[in-house]
């Protein structure tokens, strides 16, 4: 079994395990990363891409909103690239109190946020999908997130300052001394070979995973993952991020990023996080409350549904003996050596993608007291790759370059703009790309067709490269294909069926995808 | 009005008919733009494709100037996809941002050409066919020297309708003859009257400016709105608002019927009103001959004839009833040429930049009429006409001309 030593290892490649990374390598530990799938696979990678201002929470939770509102002005200065400033709205739609529009406008004010009142008018100018029944408009410093480029700025910053990160690598042993932890074991789910990390501190950054992990430990963490369904409809029907003006409930928000809007979400618990069916009836409640804000949001084209948990953590969790068992949204480090008795091991629980770097900051803090080295935090100004030039994604970037694209570099998915030259520079980058992990580094099937016009054409050309074996490409074309179509099931209907009905005319009529040879 | 992109209740009906795309391709097949040049990426890419990566305020594409407007992407969609819509609209944004140089500005209105040449026709006529002149032309403001441009006159068709004393009639239509019958092809009016008063019609004609369709081709959107509602205004007289509103420029009728309202997101009541009412001068004589109304005192036209549809009045989406009408003149031998566009789309084909496009998506139509080698070509297109003549030599009018003539006309 390959042995590697490090300083800290960490469980997880979703945003908080990115963070923890990026954090401890600045402040000059080795890190390990490791995750049981590709980066960014669970709750990051499937979230609504909100870049909060504070706004969902400056009623209910004035301490989240006050993080989030700090945390949005930070990473607007250190991962412009990562972000879209789309702007954000709050608007009172008829069937919200306008009571609660002044205190939610004292309570962001309280909580720091920048917000300012606009005329109704002034709202539907900018947004003209808008439901012109509205009554009252705030704007606020919502954004959005790109979270595979955030997370692998994360991971590329922590590399360069000598991380090491480990995908398919499924944690299988936590190596305990006693009432210590060592380390752990992963098993390459790729190869099935084993690697034993030994480790100074083990930080467990599971997200709704963290207790799955924690047992291995043998302590328990209470987290209570609470599944989210969310809806991408195939363009963007608002600018900024429309959010209804009451308490957050589900189906009350719009978020344009990349090329769709997305809505969200609902909020049920669930005992496994790896549960992501999403009924029919959960899509169309969806679906229906996006006409408050969008009249006509029903007739426009669902493109996918998909869900994520979040890693909600009980109060009780964790400050002991308090009796409250409201779910807080903001995060909880657990020192299981404080906690348990169990020397070694941290989890860090809760939060949200906009305060992954308070979060990171707050748990690299308690490894930094119990490794007894580290220097002070720096990701409050050290600035991501990719962000150097402090500009902020643009929905239009992506068609700016293909403009300038030379005539001899086709696209090969032309609904997310993908060139040859791109698919060629992203494999070249490791070696055993699954045809979906392709897909979250460059967005490759994630358009109006869903895989239906360029999965052929980057499963051809990995084996034309030989990098796929015939039977490998095939069964990752029939693979990826099944995984598109588990997204679009539910939501079958109008222009996506005739799409989906297209797509399964080119598998099915020309390549005959059921029948091609293993 | 907000000048955005993102701005008429229209527009976002045009952008979210990008829903429908199902990325067939037919469209893309059938652009005659795409298919002689690598400057401009086809109507799916620039269309439903490109506009998810739009939000207004900031274009990401430049590409989308190459679109000639033609509107065969629209018109062959199965999807109904409003793909040469959602380009008009990109180009517009752009334009808005960029600011329209000043050739495209000049263009756009084929008024003020039409009035600072009429006093000095001879002259302009001169000059316009003087190559030393055309080429400073190219060189200085970006109209490419050979690029087809038509021929001014002194007598103004209004000059003519101040003149004419026409038959009364308790059935009456307006005649909406547009710009080139105003300041370059009069006898186009006057024909189109001749028809109709021998019909039976008392025609009424107002004093009309342009529709507009320059300045909207050429992404000058604000000033196009204003140009087609004052236009519609002024083509309603009083006693005339129940009247159908007879068009002889395909163009422009298709502006009144419908793309005021789907491109420029234009409206008003005498807007919506004239769009209705508004008939292309052939679907009208179609409909009267269905009727059994149509006169067929025809004399023999002993003449080979190929009829070309242009795109604008084939986006009409009525067929080609000149066709129609023109096979019931005894001698005469019509030809019908089946391709798609003559490539001057307007004003497309006069730019230095696009000529040379311009006449390789011509080429098919212009090789069948050379093969051809018909004593006339018609076309109900104005720009379409002095494009295929430029082209090819041969002497084109309108099908109106021919009809006149069988009518015993000279």
């Amino acid at each position: 079994m390959n042995a590697l030593d490090t300083d800290v290892l960490v469980i997880g490649g979703g945003s908080t395990g990115a963070g923890v990374a990026w954090d401890s390598a600045l402040r000059g530990l080795h890190v390990t990363l490791v995750d049981r799938q590709d980066f960014a696979t669970g709750t990051s990678g499937r979230f609504h891409g909100l870049l909060h201002s504070g706004g969902r929470y400056a009623v209910k939770d004035p301490g989240s909103a006050r993080e989030c509102a700090a945390e949005n002005r930070i990473l607007r200065q250190v991962a412009a690239d990562c972000l879209e400033d789309t702007g954000g709205l709050f608007v009172s739609t008829p069937e919200d109190d306008l009571e609660y529009a002044d205190r939610f406008l004292a309570a962001a004010r309280a909580a720091g946020m920048e917000i300012e009142e606009v005329p109704v008018g002034v709202a539907l100018r900018d947004e003209p999908r808008l439901n012109p029944k509205i009554r009252r408009a705030f704007r606020v410093q919502d954004g959005s997130i790109d979270s595979w480029k955030m997370i692998s700025a994360l991971l590329r910053g922590a590399q360069a300052h000598g991380a090491k990160v480990l995908p398919y690598h499924k944690v299988v042993k936590v190596i305990r001394q006693g009432d210590r932890v060592e380390g752990a074991v992963m098993e390459d789910q790729r190869t099935g070979e084993e690697v034993r990390v030994n480790a100074g501190c083990v930080v467990n950054a599971a997200g709704a995973w963290s207790g799955q992990v924690a047992q291995l430990a043998g302590c328990e963490v209470g987290v209570r993952p609470g599944k989210g369904v969310m809806v991408a409809i195939n363009h963007r029907l608002a600018r900024a991020v429309l959010n209804r003006c009451h308490l957050p409930s589900d189906g009350d928000i719009i978020v344009p990023v990349r090329t769709v809007s997305v809505i969200g979400t609902t909020d049920h618990p669930v005992a496994d996080p790896d549960d992501t069916e999403c009924s029919p009836e959960e899509v169309h409640q969806m679906i229906e409350a996006g006409e408050l804000l969008v009249p006509g949001f029903k007739e426009s084209r669902a493109l996918r549904v998909w869900s994520g948990s979040r890693p909600l953590l009980p109060k009780t969790e964790g400050a002991a003996g308090a009796g409250d068992r409201e779910v807080s949204r903001s995060h909880t480090v657990l020192d299981h050596g404080a906690r348990d008795g169990l020397e070694g091991l941290v989890t860090i629980a809760g939060g949200k993608f906009t305060t992954l770097r308070l979060m990171a900051e707050d748990t690299v803090d308690v490894v930094v007291r119990k490794l007894g080295r580290g220097a002070e935090c720096r990701t409050r100004t050290e600035v991501l790759p990719g962000s150097e030039s402090h500009h902020f994604y643009w929905i239009g970037n992506r068609q700016q370059e293909a403009e300038s694209d030379p005539p001899d570099d086709p696209l090969i998915c032309e609904c997310e703009l993908v060139s040859q030259h791109d698919l060629d520079t992203v494999v070249a980058r490791r070696p055993n790309w699954r045809l979906d992990d392709i897909r979250r580094a460059l967005r490759v099937g994630m358009g109006p067709c869903q895989g239906g016009f360029c999965a052929f054409r980057v499963a051809g050309m990995l084996h034309q490269e030989g990098r796929y074996g015939r039977a490998e490409a095939n069964s990752a074309l029939r693979e990826f294909v099944q995984e598109r179509w588990k997204g679009v099931k539910v939501i079958s209907w109008g222009a996506q069926a005739r799409q989906t009905r297209l797509d399964r005319w080119i598998f099915e009529g020309v390549y005959d995808l059921e029948h091609l040879p293993e | 009005m907000t000048e955005l992109a993102w701005g008429a209740e229209a527009w976002s009906e045009v952008r979210a008919s990008l829903d429908r795309c199902i990325k067939c391709t037919v469209c893309e097949t059938a652009c005659p733009v795409a298919a002689v040049t690598e400057l401009f990426p086809g109507p799916k890419t620039v269309g439903p494709q490109a506009e998810r990566f739009r939000t207004g305020g900031q274009s990401p594409d430049l590409s989308v100037d190459y679109c000639s407007g033609c509107g065969i992407c629209s018109r062959v969609c199965p999807q109904d996809v409003r793909i040469a819509e959602l380009n008009s609209r990109a180009r517009s944004e752009l334009k808005r941002e960029r600011g329209a140089p000043l050739r495209d500005q000049l263009v756009a209105r084929p008024g003020l050409l039409g009035r600072a040449g009429r006093p000095v026709a001879p002259l302009f006529n001169w000059a316009m066919a003087n190559s030393l002149i055309r080429w400073a032309g190219e060189r200085t403001i970006g109209i490419h020297r050979k690029a087809p441009v038509p021929r001014s006159t002194t007598r103004t068709f209004s000059y003519w309708v101040g003149h004419h004393v026409g038959t009364r009639s308790a059935r009456r239509v307006v005649y909406f003859h547009g710009c080139s019958t105003q300041w370059y092809e009069p006898h186009v009016g006057q024909k189109v009257t001749a028809i109709l008063e021998h019909n039976g019609y008392q025609v009424v004609i107002p004093k009309q400016d342009c529709c507009g369709l320059p300045l909207q081709s050429n992404g000058l959107f604000p000033a196009a709105r204003k140009a087609v509602t004052r236009l519609a205004r002024q083509l309603v007289p009083d006693g005339t608002s129940d009247l159908p509103v007879i068009a002889s420029s395909t163009s422009c009728g298709l502006m009144l019927k419908r793309e005021a309202r789907e491109i420029l997101g234009a409206d008003s009541p005498e807007l919506r009103s004239v769009s209705q009412r508004t008939y292309d001068i052939f679907e009208f004589l179609l409909e009267l001959h269905q009727r059994g109304e149509l006169r067929t005192d025809f004399k023999p036209v002993p003449l080979t004839v190929a009829y070309h549809a242009p795109c604008q009045q084939q986006n009409q989406l009525i067929g080609k009833p000149a066709l129609e009408i023109l096979r019931l003149i005894p001698g005469l031998r019509l030809v019908e040429l089946d391709r798609s566009c003559c490539g001057i789309a307007g004003t497309y084909g006069v730019k230095r930049e696009k000529y040379e496009i311009a006449m390789r998506v011509g080429e098919p139509l212009f090789a069948d009429i050379q093969a051809e080698g018909p004593d006339l070509v018609a076309c109900d297109s104005e720009t379409c006409r002095w494009q295929i003549s430029a082209a090819t030599g041969a002497t084109s009018v309108h099908p109106l001309e021919i009809l006149h003539r069988a009518y015993g006309g000279s």
